[in-house]
């Protein structure tokens, strides 16, 4: 009978690895996301402002001999000329109007015209030059000796230092980055466990509705057929996952720190985190769980997904019956994303525990330090549940298969539990 | 007599309603057996249970002088009524995984294979998809991965719908060719000239219950009625005259120049022997040749008494 096992998973798995869709989307999908990711500093380096000569008509007198130029941009100051009369010359790219009392009234007197759209970094070099400007004017106005310092001084950024207490080696940390890696990972669990849950049904619902079905059950027993199914989606999607891993570390190994060097030179707070993440204890460990909750997360509802497939004859009618997977996976990623303000609240504790929202809930509560033996018993109720669930669904499968028809309610799954 | 399978007092029930009701039947060796019944009346059902993959909910089924367990489906090849294949597989590696999963090796599998695809004469299909192909394509395709592994009991569920009649006839005699070589082939068909063509024995189901079970030409016989045709030279009213006395129902058929035809009924009371004698006294026979009721007759007429029987309220 394993053999039976292994044919079929054996066949699952390579009739998708040989899609040509499979293959596309496999290595666009991760090009996208770092492309996604590289894109803003991407576009910031490449449109950096235009080339823009703009003549300044300047009726307060107060402005136009501070702007200061930059390589691409050029203040001219046009004396004596009014905007009509200076619109009919093609010597400049904008012009910038400023009102008589524009010290007083900044966001009233100020008009910038231009050929076509500007670009933004254009638009917000010229605010900050006049900025700039009014903001010396009104401090020289204002009487108030030094006020300059004083401004200076009353700036405040806060930077904490975070500590853990519970660990030996006060390592720093921050709750942001917690947040984020929690984040990270019950994100990937969501997507994992709905995109391949809905491969299974999918799959399970076309071959019910080809008949092919038929044919299949009468060499291999409708359980092991219903388990090979879902361990062979699950290989594609390992497959997926790796692939999609391997690429993203090359791309960002190689083409993120070159990125944020040249953008930003670095924030001090982000490069702490960034250090925290190579804590490589921390880190082997968070993924050794992510993984077995990938697995027995991906187990559980795959069974659900493939018990609703076998019951219905068409995705219209899936839809329904899929709220009781569905509802259980969106409140999960919702408790996950909460969890940031108590880690340890009640609500958090017990979600972690059952099993159809502890994969996300507790991925999302680790990073922020919980002890060990919750895990465990998380990772122990949720293999048991997998279990029972794989049972469940089993027994719905070998009935299901061969109804056709009528749309089964909730009702008929569970009677269909006890047939013989 | 040997039989490769016994059912024995088989219930079933669903939610609704009961599938089948203490079904027992005898399937014996090296015959065709026809599983008759009109739509719905539990043959699927039981077919499935013969297949291990659905279990009853009381009773039996003894398969070669045990009780069937779901190793035994590796003797058993069954072709369903409702069947399809993967679309997207290519033909040959998908008969080939067929044939694994019935425990073939690939190599046995890809043997065997091309043997049959050479002789249906199909052989260039092997790197087509399976959704290039036309329906009775897609059937020749099914009834080689149901036979590929060489069963000991083969059941058909409709096998020929779908067929044009040149290949309904090639699956025929492919069918009687594997009986001849020692397989049992359980058939279940409405289509009754093929059941009178095909069949040595034959059940027939209704409304869950075995109603009629039995060799087709014993049936035949049972439900012929003793009636018998006679053609003859002579003088028609001299015949009838003779034979008043010892049939009932009496009609003349279409003759020609030379002879005459009746058909009777032989009357209670009265034999062969009889009605020959008083025949041959009377006119120069020509045939004399008992009338058998064809399976069709003897479908729709079971069919209908046990619908009545069960739908008249019982007597007080």
């Amino acid at each position: 009978m394993n053999s039976a096992l292994k044919i079929i998973v054996a066949r699952e798995y390579l009739e998708r690895v040989k899609r040509k869709s499979f293959i596309i989307s496999t290595i666009l999908m991760p090009l996208f996301m770092v492309a996604m990711m590289a894109a803003p500093t991407l576009i910031m380096l490449l449109s950096g402002p235009e080339e823009c000569k703009i003549g300044v008509i300047d009726d307060s007198g107060k402005i136009a001999q501070t702007l200061q130029g930059c390589d691409e941009i050029s203040f001219t100051p046009l004396l004596n000329q009014t905007f009509e009369q200076a619109k009919e010359s093609d010597e400049f790219d904008a012009f910038l109007v400023i009102g008589r009392d524009v010290v007083a009234n900044p966001n009233t007197s100020i008009t910038f015209y231009t050929q076509g759209s500007p670009s933004i970094q254009t638009e917000q070099f010229v605010a900050s030059q006049i900025e700039s400007t009014i903001e010396n004017i009104r401090i020289n106005n204002s009487g108030v000796e030094n006020l300059r310092e004083i401004m200076k001084n009353v700036k405040v950024d806060v930077e904490m230092q975070t500590y853990r207490l519970d660990q030996e080696e006060e390592t720093a940390t921050s709750s942001m980055l917690s947040y984020a890696l929690g984040f990270l990972a019950t994100f990937v669990l969501y997507m994992f466990i709905m995109l391949y849950g809905n491969m299974v049904m999918n799959s399970i619902i076309e071959e019910k509705n080809n008949r092919v079905l038929e044919l299949v059950v009468t060499s291999v027993n409708p359980s092991w057929l219903m388990m090979g199914k879902i361990i062979g989606v699950g290989l594609v999607a390992l497959t997926q996952m790796l692939v999609w891993a391997a690429i993203i570390l090359v791309c960002s190994g190689w083409l993120m720190p070159a990125l944020t060097s040249m953008a930003s030179g670095g924030d001090a707070s982000m490069m702490a985190a960034i250090g925290q993440l190579s804590d490589v204890g921390f880190m082997g460990q968070y993924m050794l769980f992510l993984i077995l909750f990938l697995i027995g997360g991906y187990f559980f509802y795959a069974s659900i997904y493939a018990a609703i497939g076998s019951a219905v004859d068409n995705l219209q009618d899936a839809s329904q019956l899929q709220t009781v997977a569905v509802l259980p996976i969106i409140l999960a990623f919702v408790i996950s994303m909460t969890v940031v303000n108590d880690p340890n609240s009640s609500l958090a504790m017990w979600t972690s525990f059952i099993p159809f929202t502890s994969p996300m809930v507790m991925m999302a509560r680790m990073p922020f330090g919980i002890d060990t033996w919750q895990t465990i018993l998380s990772i122990v109720i949720l293999y048991v549940g997998f279990i029972g669930m794989v049972w469940v669904a089993a027994k719905i499968y070998r009935v299901g298969i061969f109804m056709y028809g009528k749309k089964p309610t909730y009702k008929d799954l569970m009677r269909w539990v006890r047939y013989k | 007599m040997d039989n490769i399978l016994t059912v024995e007092h088989v219930s079933k029930a669903f939610t609704n309603h009961q599938a089948l009701d203490d079904v027992s039947l005898q399937v014996p060796r090296g015959k065709v057996y026809g599983l008759l019944g009109p739509n719905g009346a539990g043959k699927t059902t039981l077919i499935r249970i013969i297949n291990h993959i659905t279990a009853p909910d009381s009773g039996r089924v003894v398969f070669e002088g045990h009780q069937l367990t779901a190793a035994d489906v590796a003797h058993i090849g069954y072709l369903p009524e409702e069947r399809g294949l993967y679309k997207k597989m290519k033909v040959g590696e998908q008969a080939i995984f067929f044939a694994r999963l019935k425990g073939l090796s690939r190599q046995q599998a890809i043997e065997r294979l091309h043997q049959w695809f050479d002789r249906l004469e199909i052989s260039s299909w092997w790197d087509k998809k399976v959704e290039e192909l036309s329906k009775g394509m897609a059937q020749k395709v099914q009834f080689i991965v149901t036979v590929l592994h060489q069963p000991s009991l083969l059941i058909f569920d409709e096998p020929f719908s779908g067929f044009d009649p040149i290949n309904a006839n090639l699956l025929k005699e492919e069918i009687l060719r594997l009986r001849d070589q020692g397989a049992t082939v359980i058939f279940s068909t409405h289509n009754m000239s093929s059941v009178e063509e095909l069949c040595d024995h034959i059940t027939l189901i209704n409304k869950s219950h075995n109603i009629l079970s039995g060799s087709v030409d014993e049936l035949r016989h049972q439900f012929g009625d003793n009636t018998f045709e006679l053609t003859y030279s002579g003088s028609a009213d001299a015949l009838t005259a003779a034979l008043q006395p010892l049939t009932s129902s009496l009609v003349s058929l279409n003759s020609d120049s030379q002879t005459q035809c009746v058909r009777f009924a032989i009357a209670n009371g009265a034999g062969t022997r009889d009605v020959l004698a008083a025949a041959n006294a009377a006119v120069d026979i020509r045939s004399f040749v008992p009338q058998l009721p064809s399976m069709n007759d003897i479908f729709i007429r079971t069919v209908n008494a046990s619908n009545q029987q069960s739908s008249t309220p019982p007597a007080l």
